[in-house]
């Protein structure tokens, strides 16, 4: 019985949290130095976290792991909320930070709200510009460290290349690739792609390397050609270290898009946050930041969804 | 019958990681010749060079000088007729049970005419309702059943075993001992094993080959006349593990002292 308070007190919290939030928008008085918007965006987005809740707690209701779920994850939630009404307050209440680059939340909200297809447009080119520079990164490295990996006469000519052109940090390519290469877009696939080819060539050519000699013996003694080898052991085999290449791989990936979208690019969320900033809008900036890191969020999400499919025969590595 | 050894006057020198120094012999004129079907052990100190032997019957090393032939066949490779069983299970982590025991047969593209051996060899070794599970869910004793399953599904002729069941506890052991030699006669099958255990040999073997150190040739070639079922408790039994560990100087000085008193 004081069990079941307590879990009802605990889901009630969030809903307090935001009953409070919204008294103090109302009757604090403001500092006057926002710029006001059409709707206030800031409740609007409190609704729709407090609508989110119920409607966990409603399916809860008949659904035990996610009662549990939710149970677990209402403190965490209050305090966002909490955190965001701290947030509110200073900006829009008080003059504690310069308002020209600390913009309210009703601001911020409001432009992801109302400028939502021109953001999604950028988001669709740098996404675009991502996942195809991505690709030919990480075929080319799997390609490449399979290659050095696997044939040792590959790896005495091509290993000291790589060691040399790998560690350059890729932002130190852009002048030369923007000057060499035909179209901008060319050149920042490019420079993405290299981003990822190094780690991605490495981890795998060094997961090769380290698999267990007797793997290879056992395969011979069961009549696989070299081929199959190749396949079936030593590809399955460094799998877990070509994951590592390809996180590491997406996470630099991110910086190196960042990169060209703020040099020469005329789209993208990378260009789209300096282009606010030089007109000293920070509400965009702000926007454009959250955007990124939903994206590259979702993206490591998505990775480790895949890579515990893949390698469901192996236990955790790295958790996200 | 199939499954016949014959092995004349094989040399095996390893290159000395200190290229100044001389190679390393192995194996010094190696003859030996096992009879089909037969259950054979090779006993012997360690580094010896038994399991150089057996890899080189295996087809994983070549022989610097001398001949093997396998049913009158020059072994230089790898082959369908050999299957080995390693030290260690070594199944593959990323596949289950039963991917791994078809790993042989999906190799040399005859899974789909013989798909049905690898659910017969599953039930050989007792592993059935482990089909799907990942080898590190499975026990050590589990583990070598399902390696000898992958080494045996193929049909071999001969079945090298490299101290197949050096790492597991001493029931386990005892009782896969049991499971390999129903296994041997079932399936008529020749048996070369390499194993440092002298009761396991005398307890399993036909003939039990004592090796001398490095380099290495045959110190005694020891037939084991005793009944199948094997009791190990057995007198005979006993008098068969002095006569090879007095081969292997291991035996004491117990008779000397006797003589003196």
């Amino acid at each position: 019985m004081k069990k079941k308070l307590f879990a009802v007190l605990k889901l009630l919290l969030p809903f307090l949290a935001i009953a409070i939030s919204v008294l103090i928008y109302y009757t604090v008085s403001d500092n006057g130095k926002q710029k006001k918007t059409s709707h206030p965006y800031y409740l609007f987005l409190l609704y729709a976290i407090g609508a989110v809740i119920l409607i966990e707690i409603l399916i809860g209701s008949f659904n035990k792991d996610i009662r549990k779920r939710i149970l677990h994850k209402a403190p965490f939630l209050t305090g966002v909320i909490v955190f965001l009404a701290l947030l509110n307050f200073i900006t829009t209440k008080t003059l504690l930070l310069p308002t020209l680059y600390f913009p309210s939340l009703d601001r911020i909200v409001g432009l992801l709200v109302e400028s939502r297809v021109f953001l999604l447009k950028n988001v669709g080119d740098s996404l675009k510009l991502l996942i195809t520079g991505f690709l030919w990164g990480a075929t080319v490295g799997f390609l490449t460290g399979l290659a050095l990996g696997y044939f040792k006469i590959v790896g005495y000519w091509l290993n000291p290349i790589t060691k040399i052109i790998g560690p350059i940090p890729t932002t130190a390519w852009i002048p030369l690739a923007l000057s060499t290469f035909p179209t901008t877009h060319g050149a920042n696939v490019f420079l993405i792609a290299f981003a990822v080819w190094f780690p991605v060539t490495l981890m795998t050519s060094s997961g090769i390397q380290s698999i267990n000699n007797v793997n290879f013996e056992v395969s011979r003694t069961l009549g696989a050609s070299t081929l199959y080898q190749i396949v079936h052991v030593a590809i399955p085999a460094a799998m877990p270290s070509i994951f590592l290449g390809v996180f590491y791989g997406t996470v630099s990936s991110f910086a190196t898009l960042m990169a060209v979208e703020m040099n020469g690019n005329a789209s993208g969320i990378g260009w789209y946050i300096n282009w606010q900033k030089s007109v000293m809008l920070y509400d965009g900036v702000y926007a454009g930041l959250i955007i990124i890191a939903l994206i590259c969020s979702l993206s490591l999400t998505l990775l480790f969804k895949v890579r515990d499919r893949v390698l469901t025969w192996q236990k955790g590595v790295i958790k996200w | 019958m199939v499954g016949e050894i014959s092995i004349k006057d094989v040399h095996k020198k390893f290159p000395n990681t200190d290229p100044t120094k001389e190679d390393i012999v192995a194996l010094n004129g190696f003859s030996l010749d096992i009879k089909p079907g037969s259950f054979v052990s090779l006993i012997g100190p360690s580094g010896c060079g038994k399991s150089t032997l057996l890899r080189i019957i295996g087809g994983l090393d070549k022989a610097t000088k001398g001949e093997l032939f396998l049913d009158g066949k020059e072994i230089r490779k790898p082959g369908s007729d050999r299957g080995f069983a390693f030290q260690g299970s070594n199944l593959f982590p990323w596949l289950t049970v039963e991917k791994n025991i078809a790993f042989g047969l999906k190799a040399r593209h005859i899974y789909k005419e013989q798909k049905d051996a690898v659910a017969e060899y599953i039930k050989l070794v007792g592993l059935e309702g482990f089909e799907k599970s990942y080898p590190h869910q499975l026990s050590g004793g589990m583990q070598q059943r399902a390696s000898l399953a992958r080494a045996l599904v193929g049909h071999p002729s001969v079945l090298l075993l490299d101290e197949p069941l050096g790492a597991l506890d001493a029931f386990t052991r005892m009782n896969l001992q049991d499971e390999i030699i129903e296994i041997w006669k079932k399936h008529n099958m020749t048996m070369l094993m390499v194993t440092h255990d002298v009761d396991e040999a005398i307890y399993m073997s036909d003939q039990v080959v004592v090796m001398s150190a490095r380099p290495s040739k045959v110190e005694a070639i020891i037939d084991i006349n005793l009944p199948r079922p094997r009791a190990r408790a057995q007198d005979t039994f006993q008098e068969y593990r002095s006569r090879i560990l007095n081969v292997l100087n291991l035996g004491g000085k117990v008779d000397e002292v006797e003589y003196y008193l």
